[in-house]
């Protein structure tokens, strides 16, 4: 066996529109290490980001290697839909097959794994410590290392466009297709190892904020007096601790069939590929939920605020929460109904689905009487519940429609269903993360985000998506399946093709809207500067503290009495305690996570192109890292009652 | 431009969006909700009745995001503010009660409907059911007829109005086996062999397809099912028996390998037990096996 496995040229040779994606992943990184060598910026980049264990930082990469991701899924989207609105009869459009397989299996990799799971622990780990007045989260190491984990197998995924190829078997790669007998090429592998790295970092994530949230709340914030966002926190990190050791477990399955030629779901001696479909999906649907949760937990914090009342019924969205948490392990076999379980079981499965419906449904009624004799200012936070609503509301239809088997049948794996779950993840998950984006922004930057491109965004978006998904729907009782390279024009289908194309081309109309607002906000940040730290008339903890907040988040730790705390506060005018700082210990930089999920992703690179050398040192380079970082003894330092002082002081003195 | 004349052409502009969308469904063929037989007519109404029962939750959810909305604008200083407003249980009840309720009545409909729609079990008919064997290779579809002794590759026929018993399987990755216009669907899966019951009560050439992505060549992984008189299923039959082709373990193995031409193709006959063989294969003892590489 050579000394590079299986990689040789050919890897790096695939035809245009692949060298096209191959030159400009390429470009802008140069163009990046340029920038950063001509501004001197590489001692920044290392002191301020490369080694932070800051969980408010680490939140800021998130949502940056997040919001890069998502322009990849969103590239592969319009891709897709430009490919079906010309690829009709004997016009076989400008992608092959194969490349458009591998395309759609990116879009949605990337979407759920890197651009929702990113917003989702970017926002998490910016906004979590700070609402249950917390100066960190529990395990600050860890937490880095889970950052690095996921940016890298996010880089080993998007290598693939440039060394090999992806997988062309759908996002969920199910055997025996994604098996070697049908899928002999590295694209799986990369699928694979792509998600092992990112998965392990999401799930010692889960676990070190569900210690964080349990361990490290401020005192007098009892559970039933958390911030709403907590709690859903706390519900999808539940679903998360449960849901990813599956989906590890499957993942290495696959693997060892893949590369050691062993048979777990291979379709030959004595494998199950019903077996993998079980497995994933116990994953795979949990882990929906572990995305709208922390969404609808955003949700319930913009309507408050922006009804000027307090969240309606919250017992009850508690219990939903729970109920949510409770039934999303119960409802798997949804996705495939259509593989012959039986009545009974199918029967018992739809009923559970439907059954999410209701703490779901009761959910919406509470914001909505969140509104009810409220005080309710439209700023764009505001504008995307109202779109969540009117979305979420009919992919909810939708979803209990099929969850009556006999319906699924008909819908099953058409483009209804498609339209469907993009409502629901699009509608909730994405209106959700970009209005906790907009409400949370000022917070981490110290400036509030242009309201007036933040509205045409909106509206890009809420009419885009119409016009993308309404066709969809159609098309889906038309009989058009998904993942079609290529159609006949007698089926009909074509000119809703056409509007669907329109409608991402709007959207992506939105998202130019974000990024020219990115921009704007960024250049005219002396204009909507927060100087107070609570820009929006905020309810909870985290608007009390500067904002951006120092790096210690609260010189003291504020005493919690009521639910919506801060506004407590406000109301009641409470004298703010005499300040008598004292020190903080906190924890020291480290490069030490980068390091390992470098190692980590050398492993992963190994494992797809064969090269076991590489994988073998990077797993004991990792294992040196661990025995070297747990026996060194400094990992923290102290910040003198005098510093905390001078920084308080400063901060203060900022805008006066 | 005002907030009144913005309304105005907001309305304007929905109306005409409808309009259109209205003549085009109109003239649109939708296999799902125009079924040609017994299981798609249920199925269909089966949609529209959960449409409907969910109205009930979705129309109050519409009329109060917008009343809400417009009622409690910040701008409108005669509207009610009840700062400390936080809840109201006989309100909660009623937002726990009534959806319980809903899903409850659509918990007996998915539980009758599951049995009674359900892909395996047989359709009682006074005429006697027809049997076809279906096998998904890659990217091609498979017809045997048993009783009738021929085969055909992505074509069927079928008479009206007497029950089809399908039973599928898979020679290739994982497949599914969608015809919209009479029924739903159910996977093809290698090693075991699924069934579906379906009947055809109008003539007609209908679409078929394979919902589940199977590789390179899934997109036009098509096929025709027509639904023919008896006599014309007859002479149909009988038209193949002229066929010089004969489907023996040496044609199969040919048509078996991967290839998108999308042809259709007529055996005269079919090697006996073939279906079974296929199914089979995949159950042998290790060292009988073929070569993984080789499929």
């Amino acid at each position: 066996m050579s000394l590079l496995g299986r990689l040789n040229l050919q890897a790096i040779q695939h035809g245009w529109v692949i060298a096209a994606g191959q030159l400009t992943l390429v470009g802008v990184m140069l163009l990046v290490l340029g920038y950063l060598t001509f501004t001197k910026r590489w001692k920044w980049l290392w002191r301020e980001w490369l080694t932070t264990v800051d969980p408010k930082r680490i939140g800021v990469m998130y949502i940056l290697f997040a919001g890069l991701m998502g322009l990849r899924g969103l590239t592969d989207a319009a891709m897709m839909r430009a490919q079906q609105a010309v690829s009709v009869g004997g016009n076989h459009g400008f992608l092959s097959p194969d490349h458009y397989q591998q395309i759609f299996t990116a879009h949605g990799t990337i979407m759920i794994f890197f651009l929702a799971m990113g917003l989702m622990f970017g926002l998490i780990n910016l906004v979590v410590p700070l609402q249950i007045g917390s100066r960190d989260v529990a395990f600050p190491f860890l937490n880095a290392t889970s950052f690095w984990l996921y940016a890298m197998g996010g880089m080993l995924l998007n290598l693939s466009l440039v060394i090999g190829g992806f997988a062309a078997t759908g996002w969920l790669a199910y055997p025996p297709l994604s098996e070697l007998a049908y899928s002999p090429g590295v694209g799986v592998d990369y699928w694979i190892w792509g998600l092992q790295v990112a998965g392990i970092g999401s799930l010692l994530s889960g676990i070190n904020f569900m210690v964080t949230i349990l361990r490290m709340r401020a005192p007098g914030m009892s559970l039933m007096k958390m911030p709403m966002f907590c709690w859903s926190v706390l519900g999808s990190l539940s679903l998360i601790i449960f849901a990813f050791p599956i989906l590890t477990a499957t993942l290495t399955m696959l693997a060892l069939d893949r590369t050691l030629g062993m048979h777990f779901f291979t379709s030959y001696y004595g494998g199950n590929p019903m077996m993998y479909v079980n497995l994933i999906w116990a994953w795979g649907h949990p882990e929906v939920y572990i995305l709208i949760l922390p969404a609808f937990g955003v949700f319930s914090e913009v309507v408050a605020t922006f009804s000027r009342k307090p969240l309606f019924g919250y017992k009850s969205m508690v219990w939903a929460i729970w109920g949510i948490v409770l039934l999303s392990f119960l409802v798997w076999l949804h996705h495939f109904f259509t593989m012959g379980a039986g009545a009974d079981v199918n029967a018992f499965f739809g009923i559970m689905t439907m059954a999410i419906a209701v703490p779901t449904g009761v959910k919406i009624f509470n914001w909505l009487f969140t509104m009810y004799r409220g005080r309710v200012r439209f700023a764009t936070p505001m504008l995307w519940f109202m779109g969540f609503v009117a979305l979420f509301t009919v992919g909810g239809v939708a979803g209990v429609i099929m969850a009556l088997p006999p319906a699924d049948f008909q819908l099953h794996n058409s483009l209804f269903l498609v339209a469907h779950f993009h409502t629901m993840i699009v509608g909730g998950v994405v209106f959700g993360y970009l209005a906790g984006l907009t409400y949370w922004f000022p917070k981490f930057t110290g400036f509030k985000l242009n309201e007036r491109l933040g509205r045409y965004a909106f509206y890009c978006w809420f009419f885009g998506f119409l016009l993308a998904f309404v066709p969809l729907y159609i098309l889906g009782l038309m009989g058009a399946t998904r993942r079609l390279d290529h159609y006949d024009p007698s089926l009909g289908w074509h000119q809703l093709f056409i509007v669907a194309g329109i409608g991402v081309a709007v959207i992506c109309a939105g998202v130019g809207f974000q990024v020219l607002q990115l921009i704007v906000s960024i250049r005219q940040r002396k204009q909507n500067l927060d100087t107070t730290g609570d820009p929006w008339n905020g309810r909870t903890l985290e608007w009390s503290t500067a904002s951006p907040p120092p790096a210690y988040n609260y010189a003291v730790i504020p005493n919690v009495e009521n639910k919506d705390a801060f506004w407590a506060m406000k109301k009641l005018k409470t004298p703010l305690p005499e300040t008598r700082y004292e020190s903080i210990t906190m924890p020291k930089n480290t490069i030490m996570p980068l390091v390992i999920a470098s190692f980590a992703f050398a492993l992963g690179f190994g494992m797809i192109w064969h090269m076991y050398w590489l994988s073998i040192l990077g797993l004991l380079a990792i294992i040196s890292c661990i025995v070297i970082r747990g026996s060194a003894d400094e990992h923290e330092y102290v910040l003198s009652a005098a510093q905390v002082r001078q920084t308080e002081e400063a901060l203060k003195e900022r805008y006066v | 431009m005002s907030t009144k004349t913005k309304t105005v052409v907001g309305v304007v502009i929905a109306v005409f969006i409808l309009f259109i969308a209205a003549t085009y469904l109109r003239s649109a063929n939708i296999p799902v909700l125009e079924p040609a037989g017994p299981i798609g007519q249920k199925e269909k109404r089966l949609i529209v009745e959960a449409v409907l029962l969910s109205l009930v939750v979705v129309i109050p959810v519409y009329v109060m995001l917008v009343g809400f909305a417009w009622r409690y604008r910040e701008g409108n200083k005669k509207a009610k503010y009840s700062p400390e407003l936080d809840g109201s249980r006989p309100l909660e009840s009623i937002w726990w009660g009534v959806p319980i309720i809903l899903i409850t009545i659509l918990a007996v409909i998915a539980w009758r409907s599951s049995h009674e729609l359900d892909p395996f079990r047989s359709l009682s008919s006074t005429k006697p059911p027809l049997d076809i064997q279906v096998v998904a290779l890659d990217w091609k579809w498979l017809f045997i007829y048993p009783q009738q002794d021929v085969a055909s590759v992505n074509y069927f026929r079928m008479p009206v109005d007497r029950p089809i018993n399908f039973q599928i399987t898979s020679d290739a990755p994982m497949n599914s086996f969608w015809i919209p216009q009479l029924g739903g669907q159910i996977y093809a899966m290698s090693g075991m062999a699924t069934q579906l019951h379906l009947e055809a009560t109008k003539t007609g050439d209908y679409l078929g397809e394979s919902a589940n992505i199977s590789g390179e060549g899934f997109a036009d992984m098509h096929f025709t099912a027509a639904a023919t008189s008896q006599p014309d299923f007859d002479a149909w039959v009988r038209g193949l028996k002229k066929s010089p082709n004969i489907l023996g373990q040496t044609a199969y193995d040919r048509l078996a390998r991967p290839g998108h031409d999308n042809l259709v193709a007529y055996y005269a006959s079919a090697q006996a037990g073939l279906f079974d063989q296929i199914v089979n294969k995949y159950e042998a003892p290790v060292y009988f096996a073929p070569a993984e590489a080789g499929l």
